[in-house]
């Protein structure tokens, strides 16, 4: 007997990873001073992490498209999978970026680090109740970025099988539904 | 070479100019960025020359903003310890307790004592990284 089969447009999610590119976190650092910039990258770039370095948190504002003039338009291609930023910086500080992250209905789920050379306890406290991932007291060590890299890499990890089981589901749901339309 | 190269930094480990954070630094070295070191060193002694521009003008002027004059150390002190540079580190501590203090006359002995060891501490460095090129 002729199996005939309905030809199904396969409508499986086509959710992906949030990964820049395969296994590279892409990382926004933010910092006023020159000489931590350059040790902030080099740390990153040692794990294996895409950069982009700024010097204030203006200008990372801008560089998510967040200040004002582009409401997030055409921002949506834009990965970055964590934000690192020093706690005290002329103009906006980087608690004040990081309120306005986690307003933002297009980064608010990136995990925001604060950097901070004083180890003041309402200040830390501040930052983690606004939704900080982290505090890291200056000078930040490999050890820390590395550890911050593993626990988002295993994140994404999570996400990622979740896609793939889902996947599963849906293909397995269509070739059920296949088997009961064959005449 | 490489034993005056390694007498230069046990030195400026021993006499307390350097501490670990630049022990750290040289570990991020490699083949692929072999001067990683050096060019942190020259962006540290440009900015921190820029710092101490600004604060000789400040206390040039004779009235003493505190409050300016400890932002101004408080960048000084950042990247001093990001260098690992730590006796200078100490003299921006020092001079952040005069501001804090009030106290115009500490704050002008300790910064001239910061200037002492910031020039020692780049005049040794410059050594360091001569010597470790040849």
């Amino acid at each position: 007997m002729a199996e005939v089969m309905r030809s199904e447009t396969l409508n499986i999610s086509n959710n992906t990873s949030s990964l820049a590119s395969p296994e590279l976190l892409h990382v926004l650092a933010v910092d006023d001073s020159i000489v931590d910039r350059k040790f902030i990258e080099r740390l990153l770039r040692v794990s294996s992490c895409k950069v982009t370095v700024v010097d204030s948190a203006t200008r990372a504002l801008q560089y998510l498209g967040l200040d004002g003039d582009n409401n997030s338009v055409g921002f949506e291609d834009l990965k970055i999978n964590l934000i690192m930023t020093d706690y005290s910086m002329p103009g906006m500080t980087g608690y004040e970026l990081l309120k306005k992250i986690k307003e933002s209905s297009a980064f608010k789920e990136i995990p925001v680090v604060i950097m901070s050379s004083e180890n003041i306890l309402p200040r830390i406290d501040r930052c983690l109740e606004e939704g900080a991932e982290d505090f890291l007291l200056k000078p930040v060590k490999l050890s820390d970025v590395k550890r911050l890299r593993d626990s988002l890499l295993k994140a994404e990890e999570r996400v990622f099988k979740n896609i793939m089981h889902k996947r599963e589901l849906e293909a397995n749901d269509i070739y059920s539904q296949l088997k009961r339309t064959k005449i | 070479m490489q034993r005056q190269v390694a007498l230069i930094k046990q030195s400026l480990f021993d006499q307390g100019y350097l501490d670990e954070q630049f022990m750290e630094l040289e570990e991020l070295q490699d083949d692929a960025n072999p001067n990683f070191v050096e060019e942190v060193a020259t962006l540290y002694f440009k900015d921190s020359a820029r710092l101490i521009n600004n604060i000789d003008q400040a206390l040039e002027r004779g009235s003493f903003d505190f409050n300016r004059l400890d932002s101004y150390m408080h960048q000084f002190k950042g990247s001093s310890t990001s260098i690992g540079a730590s006796k200078v580190k100490t003299e921006c501590t020092m001079f952040r307790e005069y501001c804090r203090a009030g106290n115009a006359e500490g704050c002008l002995r300790t910064f001239k004592q910061l200037k002492k060891e910031h020039a020692t501490l780049r005049k040794k460095l410059e050594q360091y990284f001569q010597a470790s090129k040849r």
